[in-house]
C-alpha cells in the first residue's frame, strides 16, 4: 500500500481508500471510485501539485491531498 | 412560476463543448445577464426549432448534482426545482465523448429524477481516434434516451438534435429506465421520504434527504431533515455510497456499448506540449515569455485603433461643437458627455485584445496548465492556482476580472482574490504612467535596447504584481475560514480554439466594462463639467471682463475659472493634505475627479493647464513649463512624478470596481475595507517616495 504522493510517475495503480471525506465526495463524483487505475502523470516542483490519469483524462490535485490517498500497485496485487 | 415557453437547459462538464453548442445553436441571438439577486452569470436565448418557440437557456458546468458552488447551485436548482422561472421541460446533456465515463454521472443522475433528457455526445470522431469507438445506437438502448453525435465546433449534428429535443418533448411517457436503484440500495427510508413529499420519485427524494433544495415546501423539508435526523444519516457517507454504485452502473453501460482499440499517434500530442509546459523549470520559462510578448503585443497592435478612436472623438466634438447653438447644452455636451464616452471608448482595444490573449489561452487549455504550476506558490499567499485567470484579467480591467473570480470555490481565496485584483495595473492606468513617465524619464537607451522609460513602466506593473502577493499574504491570515480548499481541477486536451468563443467572450467583457463601467463614468463626467463650469459668486464674469481683449485670453479665461469654479475650491480645501505627497492644488483636482475612474486624469489635467485638447505632447510642454511658486524651480520634478505615480499605482480610483466588489461579495464590508487599505497604501507609498527622492 502506497500513498498517491508516493506513486512514481508513469506507474499504474488502482486507487483504493481516500481518507478525508470533503476530497472523497469531490474526486468521487469525477470518477476516482476505488478500484479504477490512475497513474501520475506529471509533478509541479516544491511539492506542488500532482497531475494524474484517471478514466482517460487528466486531473490535478495538491501534493497534501494525495497523500490521503492509498494506492495499490500492480505487483502487490 | 414557469413561462409558457418551452425551457431547453444546456447542462454538461466543464470542458465538454457546452458553450460552444450554445453559441452554435443561438449565435447572435443571446442575451447575457444575471440570475436575480446572485451574481451567476446567465445565458439565454429565444429561437425557433422546428417551428416550436423555445427558450435555450447555458446553465454553468457542473459534474454532479451535489452542488457545493453558487455558480452550481443554480445549475442544479434550474434542472431540479420546478418552481423554477428557468425550470427545465427537457435537459440537453453535453458530453465529450472522449471522457464518456465522468461525462455521464451527471447524465445518469438526471434521467433517474424522470426529467425528459438527450444526451448530446460531442466530438465523437475525436474519441475514435483516440481509441474509443461508441456504438451510439446500443448506448442510447441501455441509458432509455435519446443519444446524438455532434461536433459543436463544426455544426454538425444539429438538425438531429433538435428533431430529438422535439420528440423527447412530445412523447413523453412515464416509461424512465432506471441507472441506479436508490430504493434497493437505501431502503425504506427512500419510501418515506417519497410519502413526505407526495411523489414518486425516489431519487428526488434521495436528494432531499442528502439536503437540497429539491422544490420541497418548507413544511416538507422540515419532515424530511426529521426524517434524517431519526435515521442518523451521514450525508457524505450515503453520497459516497450512491456514486460509487452509480460508477459501477455506469461501468456496465460502458463496457456494453463502447470498444477500446489503438489510439492513432498524434491524439497522444498533449502529453508531449504537457512535457515542455507543465516542465519544472521551462514551463515558468515560457509562461513568463508569453506574458512578455502579451503585453508588447497588446500596446502595439491596439496604438492604432486607439489613434483612430481618439481622432473620430476629437472631430465629433469640434462638429457638435459647431452645430449646436452656443450655450450651456453645447458645452454639457462636448465637454460633459462626449468627453465622458471619448475617454471610456479609447480603452476598448487594449481590453478587447488583452481579453482576445487570456480567451485564447484559456480555450487551448493553456490556462489550467498555468494554474498547475503556480498554485503552489499562490496557495502561500491564500490565494488559488485558478486564482490566474482574474490576476491576468485585472490587467485589461478589474471589473471582468473580479467576476472571473468566480470559478474559485473557497471563499476566502475568492475573497482574497477579489480584494487583490485592483493592484494589477489595468489599462486606464496606462495613460497616467505614459504622460508622467514622459515627463521626468529621459528618452535613453541602456545597452541600446532596453528603453528606460519602458523599462520604468514594466516596473510599475510588476510592482502592482508584487503589492498585490504582499497584500494577499497579510489577508490570508486577518480572513477566517473553516473551508477546506482544494485544487481539483480538470487539465483538458489542447485543442485549437474556437474562434466563435473567443469572439463572444470579448464581445461580452467589452459590454461589460463599456456598459457597467461607461454609466458610472459618464454620469461623474457630468457632475465634473458643473463642478469645473460654475462657480460661487461673481468670480467668473470678473475673469472675462479682466481678459477682455488680451492676448491669449482664451487660455488663460480657462483656467482662472477654472481656480475660482467649485472643483477648485475643493482642490484648494484639500491641498494641505496632499502637500506632503507633492502635489498642488491642480493636481488635487484631478486627483479627486479621478476618485470616479482613473482615465479622468489626463483630461482633468488638460482642462486645469488650459492646453485646449487632451494630445499627451501639448499637455506635456506644458506641464514641463509649470514652475514651483516658491521655489522657481520646475514643480514636476522626478520627487513629484514618482509620487504620483505611486499614488495612481495604489489607490482605488473606479467607482465600478468598488460596485463589483459590492455586488460579488453581498456585503458593504469588503469594498469599504479595500477602499480604506488602498487609499492608506497609496498616501503612505507617495508621502515617503516624495520626502525621500526631494
Amino acid at each position: 500500500m502506497l500513498s498517491l504522493s508516493q506513486l512514481p510517475v508513469y506507474t499504474d495503480a488502482e486507487i483504493s481508500k481516500i481518507n478525508d471525506p470533503d476530497l472523497e465526495q469531490k474526486l468521487l463524483e469525477m470518477g476516482c471510485t476505488p478500484g479504477e487505475i490512475i497513474s501520475v502523470v506529471r509533478k509541479a516542483p516544491f511539492k506542488g501539485p500532482i497531475a494524474i490519469m484517471v478514466s482517460s483524462y487528466m486531473l490535478s490535485i495538491r501534493f497534501s491531498d494525495a497523500c490521503k490517498i492509498d494506492v495499490n500497485t500492480k505487483d502487490e496485487n | 412560476m414557469k413561462t409558457s415557453k418551452l425551457n431547453i437547459v444546456l447542462a454538461g462538464n466543464p470542458n465538454s463543448g457546452k458553450t460552444t453548442l450554445f453559441n452554435a445553436l443561438t449565435g447572435l441571438k443571446q442575451k447575457v445577464g444575471n440570475y436575480p439577486g446572485i451574481t451567476v452569470e446567465k445565458k439565454v436565448a429565444d429561437i425557433d426549432i422546428i417551428g416550436h418557440n423555445v427558450r435555450i437557456i447555458d446553465v454553468p458546468g457542473i459534474y454532479s448534482l451535489y452542488s457545493k458552488s453558487i455558480d452550481e447551485k443554480v445549475a442544479q436548482s434550474i434542472i431540479c426545482d420546478k418552481f423554477q422561472d428557468d425550470y427545465a421541460d427537457v435537459v440537453v446533456v453535453v458530453a465529450d465523448a472522449s471522457n464518456l465515463r465522468r461525462s455521464i454521472f451527471l447524465l445518469t443522475q438526471i434521467i433517474d429524477l424522470k426529467i425528459p433528457v438527450v444526451l448530446a455526445l460531442n466530438m465523437i470522431d475525436i474519441a475514435s481516434k483516440k481509441g474509443i469507438i461508441i456504438d451510439v445506437d446500443q448506448l442510447s438502448f441501455e441509458l432509455g434516451i435519446e443519444v446524438i453525435a455532434i461536433n459543436a465546433r463544426k455544426a454538425r449534428g444539429l438538425l438531429k438534435l433538435k428533431d430529438a429535443i422535439i420528440r423527447t418533448i412530445s412523447n413523453q411517457s412515464d416509461n424512465y429506465k432506471t441507472t441506479l436503484d436508490v430504493n434497493k440500495v437505501f431502503g425504506k427510508i427512500i419510501l418515506e421520504a417519497n410519502q413526505i413529499r407526495g411523489m414518486q420519485n425516489d431519487y428526488a427524494s434521495f436528494l432531499s434527504l442528502c439536503g437540497y433544495d429539491m422544490g420541497n415546501t418548507i413544511e416538507q423539508k422540515v419532515k424530511i431533515s426529521v426524517l434524517s435526523k431519526d435515521n442518523e444519516l451521514i450525508v457524505d457517507r450515503l453520497q459516497a455510497k450512491e456514486t460509487v454504485r452509480r460508477y459501477k452502473n455506469i461501468d456496465i453501460i460502458i463496457s456494453k456499448s463502447t470498444k477500446i482499440v489503438e489510439a492513432e499517434g498524434k491524439y497522444r500530442a498533449t502529453e508531449i506540449i504537457d512535457k515542455i509546459l507543465m516542465h519544472p523549470f521551462f514551463g515558468y520559462l515560457i509562461f513568463l515569455s508569453i506574458l512578455f510578448l502579451m503585453f508588447q503585443a497588446v500596446f502595439q497592435w491596439s496604438s492604432l485603433p486607439m489613434d483612430v478612436i481618439d481622432s473620430l472623438f476629437t472631430n465629433l466634438s469640434s462638429w457638435t461643437a459647431s452645430v449646436i447653438p452656443q450655450g450651456v447644452l453645447n458645452d454639457l455636451l462636448v465637454n460633459g458627455v462626449l468627453a465622458g464616452i471619448g475617454g471610456i471608448v479609447i480603452f476598448i482595444p487594449q481590453i478587447a485584445f488583452l481579453f482576445a490573449f487570456i480567451v485564447f489561452l484559456e480555450d487551448t487549455g493553456y490556462m489550467a496548465r498555468v494554474s498547475f504550476i503556480t498554485d503552489r506558490f499562490l496557495k502561500q499567499v491564500g490565494l488559488n492556482g485558478r486564482s490566474v485567470i482574474p490576476l491576468l484579467s485585472g490587467a485589461a480591467c478589474a471589473v471582468p476580472a473580479i467576476m472571473s473570480a468566480r470559478t474559485i470555490s473557497n471563499w476566502k481565496e475568492r475573497l482574497i482574490t477579489i480584494m487583490v485584483t485592483p493592484l494589477m495595473s489595468c489599462s486606464a492606468r496606462l495613460p497616467v504612467y505614459t504622460l508622467i513617465i514622459s515627463l521626468i524619464i529621459p528618452v535613453d537607451l541602456y545597452y541600446g535596447i532596453f528603453n528606460l522609460q519602458g523599462l520604468v513602466l514594466m516596473l510599475f506593473y510588476i510592482l502592482g504584481f508584487v503589492a498585490a502577493i504582499i497584500i494577499a499574504f497579510f489577508l490570508k491570515f486577518i480572513i477566517k475560514s473553516k473551508e477546506r480548499s482544494f485544487f481539483v481541477m480538470e487539465m483538458p486536451s489542447y485543442k485549437i480554439p474556437d474562434w466563435k468563443t473567443v469572439i463572444y467572450t470579448i464581445f461580452e467583457k467589452v459590454k461589460i466594462f463599456l456598459f457597467d463601467a461607461g454609466k458610472i463614468i459618464i454620469a461623474i463626467s457630468i457632475v465634473l463639467w458643473f463642478l469645473s463650469s460654475y462657480g460661487p459668486g461673481e468670480k467668473f464674469k470678473q475673469i472675462e471682463d479682466k481678459w477682455q481683449d488680451k492676448e491669449f485670453a482664451q487660455e488663460n479665461i480657462a483656467s482662472e475659472k477654472l481656480e475660482c469654479s467649485y472643483a477648485g475650491l475643493i482642490g484648494k480645501v484639500i491641498e494641505p493634505a496632499i502637500k506632503p505627497l507633492g502635489f498642488d492644488w491642480k493636481i488635487g483636482i484631478s486627483l479627486i475627479t479621478s476618485f470616479a475612474a482613473r482615465e479622468v486624469f489626463v483630461g482633468t489635467m488638460s482642462t486645469i493647464y488650459s492646453v485646449g485638447d487632451d494630445d499627451i505632447v501639448s499637455i506635456r510642454e506644458r506641464l514641463r513649463r509649470e514652475r514651483n511658486k516658491e521655489t522657481g524651480e520646475p514643480f514636476f520634478t522626478t520627487a513629484v512624478g514618482i509620487s504620483l505615480m505611486l499614488f495612481y499605482a495604489f489607490a482605488m480610483q473606479c467607482m465600478t470596481t468598488v460596485a463589483i466588489v459590492y455586488r460579488e461579495t453581498n456585503s458593504i464590508k469588503w469594498p469599504l475595507l479595500q477602499f480604506l487599505y488602498l487609499t492608506v497604501l497609496a498616501y503612505l507609498s507617495s508621502f515617503i517616495a516624495f520626502q525621500l527622492l526631494s
